[in-house]
């Protein structure tokens, strides 16, 4: 017969990983990894690294394109299996039971990927059924995400006549719809323009306020680290460089200085700095979506 | 929050496997079918070629009289292997889309869902399966004005409507197994292209597979277009019939279908890595 999974870690227990089994024991964090490794042939994109991340915080992870932050991403929300070491994120390990953990998660991807000829009702409606929600609750959840993001009268308008800000704000409801325990975010706000970025930024907070969600956000802007996240990581070329809240990041490496400072500190290099033709290119398609 | 609230949630779908998965591939069909009906231009440019092939390739070889087709005319004999090829030139470019919602993210976001990867490529056959029934409309339509005797028993018209449901499924979900393979719209344009004309041209689509060399015969045996348009001769056509019969023409399709389903569950994921 199949194992079962465990179940939600206790509170208050530390995590136990067992190397031969993969499997998790008991934690009392929202994501936490022992080595997590990613390698492709020769190249390491992500480096043996150990998070924690608390639950109900806005968790930060910091660095330029090519840093591995994507990379990090795509194996916290199972799309790469890890090549060594172990994940668990809403207390299942990702890479023994990374069906267990897709229920328990959320995920907006770098790219628009609201689909632009669809109506956000629809698209919503899809994210319900593909989440297994019973017919009775679905409409309620819907309408609750569209109010939750300022959607309702747009809600039977194609994506494709939307702004950037409200693509993003309507990927926000997709992936809250089905309350999710973590929720990740790869680069949330890149293209947006100021006010859509304040937007963004508010609904979040507001998110991890009513709501409880555990939020990861994937970022290079050292404003919106700043004015979003309870702790940050930062990476550089795969590895954690440093971890901690702005506040005491900054500390620690002068007075007065600002996120941009902590960066260059700890990696030696600049933010702006980094990231091979590919990671550019994406970001720009992302941005050119958006207008 | 939650872990409670998503057990609950999701816990029909855990205790009825095969029902979850259906819902999960009917939604999948659903908006991709609201999406053709919403912009429907690629079917009617689809519907030139068969028209082409017809009027023009099909009234000039019914008057060559060395291809023997049996107690039917040449127009007759040919008919149902256009509307087999205009299935497969549709389905074939299915991954172009498959790649572009790759590009957009949209698949990065189905596969972070709990969805099962077979139910996510199993829509989008079933669409595809759907979007061959506009072929049929276009062929039948065709046909008539052409003046070839088509069958109109119920029975027969579904068998069609089955027929071509089930290599619409095979020739697109073949489609995304490349897409998953070559990843990018460029390549896959070129291999697109390579891919079509010997699967049309190695099957019994324009000619009977005893007018071929014996090598491009076992070609043919093996390639599941034959059996479609097999199938579709014996069910479209009046005093048509099926060579291999509908028991191994079907069979054969729905082989073809589940071993292309399982192999595109296990690449599908590969697409985002």
């Amino acid at each position: 017969m199949k194992e079962q999974p465990t179940a939600y870690p206790s509170p208050g227990k530390s995590m136990d990983f067992d190397d031969t089994e993969n499997r998790v024991m008991s934690g009392s964090w929202a994501i936490e990894t022992n080595g997590l490794t990613m390698r492709f042939g020769d190249f390491t994109a992500v480096d043996a690294i150990n998070l924690k991340v608390s639950h109900g915080k806005i968790f930060g992870l910091l660095g330029p394109n090519g840093a591995g932050k994507t990379t990090t991403i795509k194996m916290f929300t199972t799309l790469l299996k890890p090549t060594a070491g172990a994940a668990i994120v809403a207390g299942f390990d990702v890479g023994s039971f990374p069906a267990e953990v897709r229920k328990r998660i959320g995920y907006v991807p770098q790219m628009l990927s609201a689909d632009g000829a669809l109506t956000a009702y629809e698209n919503l409606m899809l994210s319900a059924k593909l989440y297994g929600m019973k017919r009775p609750d679905r409409k309620g959840r819907i309408a609750d995400a569209l109010n939750f993001m300022g959607l309702n009268n747009s809600s039977h308008k194609l994506v494709k006549t939307y702004s950037g800000g409200m693509i993003r704000r309507l990927e926000l409801a997709q992936a809250m719809l089905h309350r999710p325990g973590v929720l990740f975010l790869d680069e949330p706000t890149i293209g947006l323009d100021p006010v859509a970025r304040r937007i963004v930024w508010e609904r979040l907070i507001a998110l991890k306020e009513k709501y409880g969600i555990t939020i990861l956000i994937t970022t290079h802007d050292m404003e919106e680290a700043d004015q979003l996240c309870d702790e940050i990581a930062i990476m550089h070329h795969g590895k954690i460089a440093a971890t901690g809240s702005p506040a005491s990041l900054k500390a620690s490496v002068e007075p007065g200085a600002n996120l941009h400072d902590v960066f260059v500190y700890y990696s030696g290099g600049s933010i702006e700095e980094g990231g091979n033709y590919r990671d550019v290119r994406k970001t720009r398609r992302t941005a050119n979506r958006l207008g | 929050m939650s872990g409670k609230q998503e057990e609950l949630q999701t816990a029909w779908a855990d205790s009825f496997p095969l029902l979850g998965f259906l819902k999960e591939s009917l939604a999948i069909a659903e908006v991709e079918l609201k999406k053709l009906i919403r912009d429907p231009t690629e079917l009617f440019t689809r519907a030139v070629q068969p028209v082409l092939w017809i009027v023009i390739f099909g009234q000039v070889f019914s008057r060559v009289r060395g291809i023997p087709t049996g107690t039917i005319g040449y127009l007759a004999f040919m008919t149902p292997g256009i509307l087999a090829q205009s299935v497969l030139f549709s389905a074939i470019f299915y991954g172009i889309a498959v790649i572009w919602e790759r590009d957009l993210g949209i698949i990065h976001k189905l596969l972070v869902s709990p969805a099962r990867r077979g139910s996510l490529v199993f829509g989008k056959a079933i669409s595809s399966g759907f979007r061959g029934f506009v072929q049929v409309v276009v062929i039948y339509f065709l046909a008539i004005a052409m003046g070839i005797g088509l069958r109109w028993q119920p029975y027969a018209i579904l068998g069609v409507l089955f027929s071509v449901a089930l290599g619409s499924a095979i020739f697109s979900t073949f489609s995304l197994i490349v897409a998953c393979i070559v990843k990018t719209r460029e390549r896959f344009m070129g291999i697109g292209q390579l891919l079509t004309m010997p699967l049309f041209f190695a099957s019994n689509a324009i000619y009977p597979l005893t007018l071929m060399p014996v090598w491009l015969r076992w070609f043919a045996r093996l390639n599941p277009l034959t059996y479609l348009v097999d199938s579709l001769r014996g069910l479209m056509i009046t005093g048509g019939h099926s060579v291999h019969g509908f028991g191994v023409d079907f069979g054969v399709m729905l082989f073809v279908f589940i071993i292309f389903l399982l192999i595109a569950d296990r690449l599908y994921p590969t697409l985002v890595q």
